[in-house]
């Protein structure tokens, strides 16, 4: 049923996130009034105005996007996978094993890609094991797969205090950072919104499917879908999403859990309807939270985690209470 | 039409050395009842026959062709399944529930249309639980949630029904309403084969029988033949007095 009712949603969240995007741009150190704004982005205003806005405001504010947009449908998709809402790419360990690959460039001394390229195969490294040892010797639960990859995380864990330990004072600060979330180093955003963009279209088709493997494995297989195959390509997908997210702006908590939770509490959960909401919704969750990160100690700079934490947990609880479900 | 035939099938239940092989065809306009008491392997034979399980030995066929090598999506057409236990991991209303039954029939990038709103509303109509169409699945009864769960079959309508214990947590009016709807859809030509505990209810609604003992040992046909008090007796290890209502035996353990 694709009429204009169930589209409704994502028209009201696509144009929240395009607000949040001129909002965004026009904050920080020499504000830029909102009607400025959109005439800069429509190709007029003032050179100095289209520095600010087309080369320094408007690459992170994309980055900022993809990055809300990735972590939400990566923990989107990690919650059907394991049909458990506490499910997300950071509670399995995913972004604990690439924290430990920035940081181990870091501590080499190297910085800008190689410090991505590292927290990107550090992602799949963590993706690899979690999978590999949580199928063991054939059988291959969700409690399992929680179970094997919550203690990986928590390896991952020591491993960071471990490097922190050893790292010399003069890059703690950095690795903080990088640690707690920062879009302030992010690189071109272009290759993440591709993935994204990529991403939703391969799930597009698989919505339906989806609904049906969230109510569990048995009942999924008795429908008619081969339950194995589609969990190995979900699991990729959203190890995929996660590395790319954390390899622009550092491990982000809270983003993959709360927003896909938030979404369903208001539209329900149907994969075609939340899986595009989590892009959109997140997109704009992050975008707001990296404008505030800007401007609250201005100018000095939070890292954005905080922020997206700080929104989040009352956001979550109140939702969570209203709801009564 | 479907025709569902177990070919020297040995069901794999764990720690069980071996088991007399399955040769039976269930046909359509056949209501089948499998009994049994606990643990004799009444679910993995369910499990088995729909393919979600792999045989020890022997072969599922439905219409002469193995089920193993038939796709999920070719068998979901053709036999479906009520499960004993469900999972509601996610919050879900009882239409979005029932109508994905309609999932092994739709292209995987197509909505649902209004055909199939309309075969899930007339399910929901044939089970009673219409009047719960927007309620959600994780509040309703246990008896509201088994008559949601065979509304979900009746919606994916396949020649071939299989269910586990249908007559779980329904009052006895829901009972026999199932009961009828079941034989109903047998008449119209489906074959339908149930797992159950209560002898009576398979003494007056079903045509076959299949007896699984705990050895592994097994025999099956039509109902009067195998549901006489001596067979009983040895399956659950139960003295039985047997009395006749209304044209069928009824069975009462001895206290």
């Amino acid at each position: 049923m694709p009429d204009f009712k169930t589209l409704r949603p994502l028209l009201w969240l696509a144009l929240a996130g395009l607000l949040a995007m001129v909002v965004s741009v026009s904050l920080g150190s020499g504000p830029v009034n909102p009607a400025d704004t959109v005439a800069v982005l429509t190709g007029a205003g003032t050179p100095l105005q289209q520095t600010l806005i087309l080369e320094l405001r408007l690459p992170r504010t994309l980055s900022a996007f993809a990055t809300g947009g990735l972590l939400a449908v990566a923990g989107a998709l990690m919650q059907v996978l394991l049909r458990n809402p506490l499910a997300d790419p950071y509670v399995l360990g995913l972004s604990g094993g690439a924290a430990v690959g920035a940081l181990l460039a870091m501590l080499a001394g190297v910085a800008g890609v190689l410090v991505s390229g590292s927290a990107f195969a550090g992602a799949m490294l963590a993706t690899v094991l979690v999978f590999g040892l949580a199928r063991g010797q054939g059988s291959w639960t969700p409690s399992r797969l929680l179970l094997t990859g919550v203690v990986i995380a928590s390896g991952w864990g020591a491993l960071i205090t471990l490097i922190l330990a050893m790292a010399p004072a003069s890059r703690l600060p950095g690795m903080l950072y990088w640690l707690m979330g920062d879009l302030s180093h992010a690189g071109s955003p272009w290759p993440a919104l591709l993935v994204l963009v990529l991403v939703c279209l391969v799930l597009f088709p698989l919505g339906r499917t989806l609904n049906v493997l969230a109510r569990g494995p048995m009942q999924a297989a008795a429908l008619g879908v081969d339950v194995r195959p589609l969990e190995w390509l979900i699991y990729l997908l959203a190890s995929v999403l996660t590395a790319t997210a954390v390899t622009l702006a550092g491990s982000v908590g809270f983003v993959g859990l709360v927003v896909p939770h938030m979404l369903r509490l208001v539209l329900g959960n149907d994969q075609r309807l939340i899986l595009p909401a989590c892009a959109l919704a997140g997109g704009a969750l992050l975008v707001l939270a990296d404008a505030l990160a800007r401007v609250m100690i201005a100018p000095e700079q939070l890292p954005v985690g905080v922020i997206t934490a700080l929104l989040g947990v009352p956001t979550f609880l109140y939702l969570l209470y209203r709801s009564g479900r | 039409m479907t025709v569902l035939a177990a070919d020297q099938l040995v069901i794999d239940i764990p720690g069980r050395n071996s088991g007399v092989p399955l040769n039976l065809a269930a046909q359509p306009g056949q209501v089948w009842a499998v009994l049994g008491p606990n643990g004799t392997g009444k679910t993995t034979l369910l499990h088995t026959l729909a393919g979600l399980h792999p045989a020890r030995s022997g072969r599922v066929l439905l219409d002469g062709q193995s089920v193993s090598a038939m796709t999920r999506k070719a068998v979901s057409r053709k036999l479906g399944l009520v499960f004993q236990d469900r999972q509601d991991g996610f919050p879900a209303t009882v239409l979005e529930t029932v109508l994905i039954g309609r999932h092994p029939w739709l292209a995987s990038w197509k909505m649902e249309g209004a055909e199939d709103l309309a075969a899930a509303e007339q399910a929901l109509e044939a089970l009673d639980v219409a009047h719960l169409r927007d309620r959600l699945v994780n509040t309703l009864s246990g008896g509201e949630r088994q008559r949601v769960a065979i509304a979900t079959l009746l919606t994916q309508n396949p020649d071939i029904w299989l269910l586990d214990e249908p007559g779980n947590h329904l009052d006895l009016h829901h009972q026999v309403a199932v009961m009828g709807l079941l034989n109903a859809q047998a008449k119209s030509g489906k074959t339908v084969f149930l797992c159950l505990h209560d002898l009576n209810l398979a003494a007056r609604w079903c045509s076959h029988v299949l007896l699984l003992y705990p050895g592994g040992d097994a025999c099956w046909g039509p109902a009067r033949n195998m549901l006489v008090p001596a067979a009983l007796e040895r399956l659950y290890s139960q003295k039985l007095i047997t009395v006749e209502a209304d044209g069928a035996p009824v069975f009462v353990p001895v206290r």
